[in-house]
């Protein structure tokens, strides 16, 4: 899938708290523990509630950057 | 480790070296101990200059790639690309990463012990090659002494320009990991970091760090005496070279020997004496590797591509056997338990999921209550969302015991189990407390 941004977190400073989930519940889901899973990268459409989603996480650790143009470990 | 010391080969010499001898990287001809820095030297002959200006620098590291080295750690990234990226940056730093903290494996901890000057000939050549005069090189603390005492013959001798600090590393599994190790020498906290930065771009005390297997190194020190054609004379033309290996298990000699890549895991047995009682399954890479049918393993190369049909690689050169008559679904459910509880307990997913994960892998081990679907459904959300693979690793060998296993599985759903041994098969260091 394609899309304009990608969201990654960072699962050490993740602490599943959730919110992210809330925001953009298109994009992202709880695993059965509480820690967001993401699902694909985010469309144009979705950018603004993206960003919404990563300035309201109380740790820090869900980021939004380009779509790599190759995919690192 | 005097389980492992039983190591026997022929050709003491590779001064006069055809290149399809072996062992290249373990004294065959001394006794037990380590090689002294004479002996060592009257078997390879000395290193290279190690002041290399540019052009020579270009011409070693075109060897390297040329000599096809991947990294001997489990990961198997091409060494050059790895040296090239460090090279790149400014005032990088070289670290040696012998921690070896799998319970299982003793190859690393065989090679420091007899050969340490070949490894650290490895990192002052690493050094010179990233354009650095700082090597760190961190050891199991139970060869420490030997690198201790290394080291110090090569200062009194005025060997090397590069400083060499020996470090005792963290015996924990995750302690190994390359990020981990930098973590550990620079805080004494032996967990994963996050990433990016890469380290090759940012480490230990900031600076671009290489961390390099010290068997890789090893191999690195040979190259730079024999060449990319030497190395290649052995393994196969997509994996050349040799590698350590660790055979334990129902073997009658457990051992750590040296193995041209790609030969078949039946001989790589035999050098271990061969199996000791008919065989069910094999372990194959690590505690992160893959379990394979022993009768279908037996004829494939010890390679990547050879192993590739039952779902295996070499990962970091381990070989367990595991009895017909022992359960390998207790066998996994023990790993397990071991590895959730080496999580370093910073991702969520890996401290939370793994754990539930091995519960689950115990309760069908000991045909409890249990749910293959549940357990099929955690492994899919735990795979890949660490900072580092330890999560992946676990979730691949529990995939391929339910594979390999799946007859075992069958039979504990139904309350019984065939096998009669009682007793452990893989090594597993008892629970402290946590």
């Amino acid at each position: 899938m394609t899309g304009s941004a990608r969201l990654r977190v960072d699962p050490i400073a993740c602490d599943g708290r959730g919110l992210c989930a809330e925001i953009l519940p298109e994009l992202i889901t709880l695993d059965d523990w509480g820690f967001p899973v993401i699902q694909g990268d985010v469309p144009g459409p979705l950018v603004q509630c993206a960003r919404e989603a990563v300035r309201i996480c109380p740790k820090l650790a869900l980021h939004l950057g380009k779509v790599p143009l190759q995919k690192r470990r | 480790m005097r389980a492992y010391e039983n190591i026997a080969g022929p050709s003491p010499s590779v001064a006069d070296r055809p290149a399809g001898q072996l062992p290249r990287l373990l004294p065959a001809g001394f006794a037990a101990g380590p090689a002294s820095l004479a002996e060592h030297l009257g078997r390879y002959g000395p290193l290279p200059p190690p002041r290399l200006d540019r052009a020579h620098r270009d011409a070693l590291l075109g060897e390297v790639e040329g000599s096809g080295l991947t990294g001997r750690g489990g990961a198997a990234f091409p060494t050059a690309r790895k040296l090239a990226a460090v090279a790149a940056q400014a005032a990088p730093v070289v670290v040696a990463n012998g921690t070896e903290g799998e319970p299982a494996s003793a190859k690393d901890k065989v090679l420091l012990a007899r050969s340490p000057h070949l490894v650290l000939d490895g990192a002052v050549l690493a050094a010179a090659l990233v354009g650095t005069r700082e090597a760190v090189i961190v050891v199991h603390h139970s060869v420490r002494e030997i690198l201790d005492e290394a080291a110090a013959e090569r200062r009194r001798t005025r060997l090397d320009r590069v400083r060499i600090r020996v470090v005792t590393g963290a015996d924990r599994f995750v302690g190994g990991e390359a990020s981990a190790v930098v973590h550990w020498i620079e805080r004494g906290v032996p967990t994963p970091t996050a990433r990016p930065p890469r380290l090759s771009e940012r480490g230990l005390g900031g600076k671009p760090t290489l961390v390099q297997n010290v068997e890789t190194l090893a191999h690195l020190a040979l190259i730079a005496r024999y060449g990319a054609a030497w190395f290649r004379g052995l393994g196969t033309s997509a994996e050349p070279g040799t590698m350590l290996v660790t055979i334990l298990g129902a073997v009658n000699e457990p051992c750590v020997h040296e193995i041209a890549i790609g030969t078949p895991v039946r001989d790589v047995l035999r050098l271990a004496g061969g199996p000791s009682v008919p065989l069910q399954a094999l372990l194959l890479g690590g505690y992160f590797g893959r379990w394979a049918d022993a009768a279908a393993a037996a004829p494939l190369p010890f390679s990547a591509a050879g192993l590739a049909p039952v779902g295996a690689g070499i990962g970091a050169g381990l070989i367990a056997a595991l009895p017909a008559d022992a359960c390998g679904l207790a066998e996994t459910a023990r790993v397990v338990r071991y590895l959730a509880d080496e999580s370093a307990g910073q991702c969520g997913p890996c401290l939370f999921g793994l754990d539930a994960v091995a519960e689950e892998v115990q309760r069908l081990a000991e045909g409890r209550t249990s749910s293959l679907a549940t357990l099929r459904r955690w492994l899919g959300q735990v795979d890949g969302r660490g900072a580092c693979s330890h999560p992946d690793g676990t979730v691949g060998l529990i995939r391929s015991a339910l594979t390999v296993f799946a007859a075992e599985l069958e039979q504990h759903a139904e309350g019984w189990c065939c096998a009669t041994r009682a007793g452990a098969v893989l090594p597993v260091p008892p629970r402290g407390p946590r």
